[in-house]
């Protein structure tokens, strides 16, 4: 995985909660197993029914062409679990989001792949969604995961709380199989114990076979 | 200290807790689909990984699979390479693939608790958010991404943090014609759609109790939809007598055993939830989405909603909806012509489902200008439907009666509607665009989706033959 230190550039206000995956990233009928998620990204809603780009859409507009930070509202990335709505993300450029609050399926696929969710209480998230506004990506903004703040034209830093874990795994990009598997003497001694106490957990097979044997 | 029922099923499956603060919470079953398990598949490939438990893991074709009765590789052309990938990546780590041509193929959260694969007290992983529904059977299951979804496959463990516990009493009893699908979405409606969020939600109350399985699952299916992170109801013995003699469940002495353990699942009388939340289901009536997420929701009585009668945080999403939906406010939601109507996916498409709703189309005929279709959840579903007559009842009507998969759940694998189509569907998300560009999706019941195909409108399913 990518580290994430800090990043800075241009935050993109999409101004509602309850963004869900199915608008990130439509599933399409026709579809590869490697699309280009950049063209996947919001691409429905990019678009007014008669097919036009709507030139109103936050990432339809010029200055918001290449965003690296997204400003949105609550429940953000609800629905479907699919991961492609976190790399669509990173393939525009967006390496942070900051919500009012995550899915909690969306902010994992977040961890997991390198992007800063961060989740600010209502006094902030108002703040900053006026100073990006305000801003209209014209001036960046920096959000630092070492300092824990947002920086950015319009007012002072906004501080921002993270578990120390997850920022630890962001900050050194840590591979998570790898961190597992340093307990595999444990996974294997649970698996022993439970083929003792509760062996139908650890033993899955179709008895119409067994008994065909 | 007393435990609830969701505390006893993560301590037993605790493994570890790692160093960043997470616990490693083993996976006794996990169960893969052609939509996201390739691209697992390759990196795990790529990391030079195996799959620690294939004799635990199991592959379904449902995602993106035709539903054309006939069909092959070639029906659904785009959906070949996902089918294909799947096929070769399950073969390459030793997994049992449910493939097409599979006589116990189907939607993996169907076809998961029929085969008897998911187990009580047990825990279960799905790279898909509606694997809450096995919940039903009183497992905890988790939705995962995909990079979970290799972490499972490397590992068979889950590195996640506890949920907060949550439980919803559901209290009353419920009305004719007034099911799972229907107590779902009313609680969806009073919490919103991330009331839950963070949570492992226990059903519980008389309601739940009084329950048969499929609309225990139906109702635990929809746990996502208020943004739970699981949703479960205790095991007893409704589901004790549903498991017992399926395939892959236990058998003889060893299912004796596993009985005797699973008795012992329950919340203790003083354990203490996070949230502890009631709800009075005895007056509930059958419900229908009006917007586009599904805690819009009304009684189908009822009429469409003002937004200027709304909280103010809510009023510009719900113009947004009925911008969408074509609605105005104050219309009773009862009466709008319908185009299409799908009865199928891991909500409502098992064999109950399918008997509620040919009761209704029993001896009726779709409305002319409707497109209806029924999707089994599974091909033991369809199997055991056929068996019972049910595929001559729809077709005899004008249903189309497919082959088992998602469908137009998500339009996955090409089957959806059309721009500007009503569309009154058994699934669970009327998400914008997800039916289809432009689909106008309304979520109901499976009797009021057979209702609607023949009448052509949204109608109350308990005044049907009334000439309403």
């Amino acid at each position: 995985m990518v580290p994430f230190t800090r990043v800075t550039g241009v935050a993109a206000p999409l101004i509602r909660d309850d963004v869900n995956t199915d608008e990130i990233t439509p599933i399409q009928i026709a579809r590869s197993l490697k699309p280009d998620y950049a063209e996947l990204f919001f691409m429905r809603r990019r678009r007014r029914a008669d097919g036009s780009l709507d030139p109103d859409f936050v990432f339809n507009r010029p200055q918001f062409g290449h965003p690296a930070i997204l400003v949105t509202g609550r429940n953000f990335g609800c629905g479907s679990s699919r991961e492609s709505a976190v790399w669509a993300m990173l393939a525009v450029g967006i390496r942070c989001i900051v919500a009012r609050s995550f899915a909690d399926i969306y902010r994992e696929n977040c961890l997991q792949n390198g992007v800063l969710p961060i989740e600010l209480g209502d006094a902030d998230a108002d703040a900053l969604t006026r100073r990006a506004v305000a801003a209209d990506g014209a001036v960046y903004f920096t959000a630092d995961l070492e300092t824990r703040s947002i920086s950015g034209p319009g007012g002072p830093d906004i501080a921002f709380e993270i578990s120390a874990a997850d920022r630890l795994r962001l900050l050194e990009g840590l591979d998570d199989i790898g961190l597992t598997l340093k307990h595999d003497a444990e996974i294997a001694a649970f698996e022993a114990r439970v083929r003792g106490e509760r062996p139908w957990q650890q033993t899955a097979a179709d008895s119409r076979s067994l008994k065909g044997q | 200290m007393p435990q609830t029922l969701f505390d006893k099923v993560w301590d037993s499956h605790l493994v570890a807790r790692r160093a960043d603060g997470r616990d490693l919470i083993y996976i006794d079953r996990h169960v893969l689909h052609e939509l996201h398990a390739p691209h697992a598949f390759e990196k795990l490939a790529k990391a030079n990984r195996g799959v620690r438990r294939p004799d635990l893991t199991f592959s379904m074709q449902d995602h993106t699979i035709a539903t054309k009765p006939g069909r092959d590789d070639t029906t659904n052309p785009e959906g070949a390479p996902f089918l294909r990938a799947m096929r070769e990546g399950s073969a390459r780590n030793g997994i049992r693939v449910f493939d097409l041509g599979d006589p116990e193929q189907g939607i993996s959260h169907v076809v998961a608790p029929e085969l008897g694969m998911v187990l009580p007290g047990a825990t279960h992983a799905v790279p898909d958010s509606h694997a809450c529904t096995v919940g039903g059977l009183g497992a905890l299951a988790f939705g995962v991404g995909t990079t979970e979804l290799e972490h499972v496959l490397a590992t068979q463990v889950l590195a996640t943090r506890r949920p907060k516990r949550m439980r919803i009493r559901l209290d009353g009893r419920l009305a004719d014609q007034v099911g799972a699908k229907d107590v779902a979405l009313r609680i969806i409606a009073e919490i919103g759609v991330d009331g839950a969020r963070g949570h492992a939600v226990e059903y519980a109350g008389a309601v739940a109790r009084v329950m048969p399985i499929e609309s225990r699952l139906t109702l635990c299916n929809l746990a996502i939809e208020m943004g739970a992170r699981s949703g479960f109801v205790a095991p007893d013995d409704t589901t004790f007598s549903w498991i017992s003699g399926r395939p892959w469940a236990p058998q003889g002495a060893l299912w004796e055993t596993a009985l005797a353990s699973w008795r012992h699942l329950a919340s203790d009388d003083d354990a203490q939830f996070e949230c502890d939340i009631a709800v009075d289901c005895e007056s509930l009536e059958p419900q229908i989405t009006w917007g586009t997420d599904p805690s819009q929701t009304i009684a189908v009585t009822g009429r469409v909603p003002d937004p200027e009668r709304a909280p103010s945080d809510r009023r510009a999403a719900m113009q947004r909806a009925l911008d969408y939906m074509g609605l105005t406010p104050g219309t009773p939601i009862a009466g709008l012509p319908v185009n299409r109507v799908f009865i199928g996916s891991c909500t409502n498409a098992r064999l109950p489902d399918l008997v509620a709703a040919a009761a209704v189309a029993r001896g009726r005929r779709v409305a002319d200008g409707v497109v209806a279709m029924v999707v089994p959840g599974s091909s033991t579903v369809k199997r055991e439907a056929e068996a019972a007559g049910l595929d001559r009842v729809f077709r005899d009507a004008g249903f189309f009666w497919g082959e088992s998969g998602c469908s137009m759940c998500a339009g996955g694998n090409g089957d959806r509607g059309e721009a500007g189509e009503r569309c009154v569907s058994t699934t669970n998300r009327n998400f914008e665009n997800r039916q289809g560009p432009g689909v106008r999706t309304h979520l109901v019941g499976p009797a009021m989706a057979a209702a609607a195909a023949v009448t052509g409108r949204i109608v109350d399913v308990r005044r049907l033959g009334e000439g309403a």
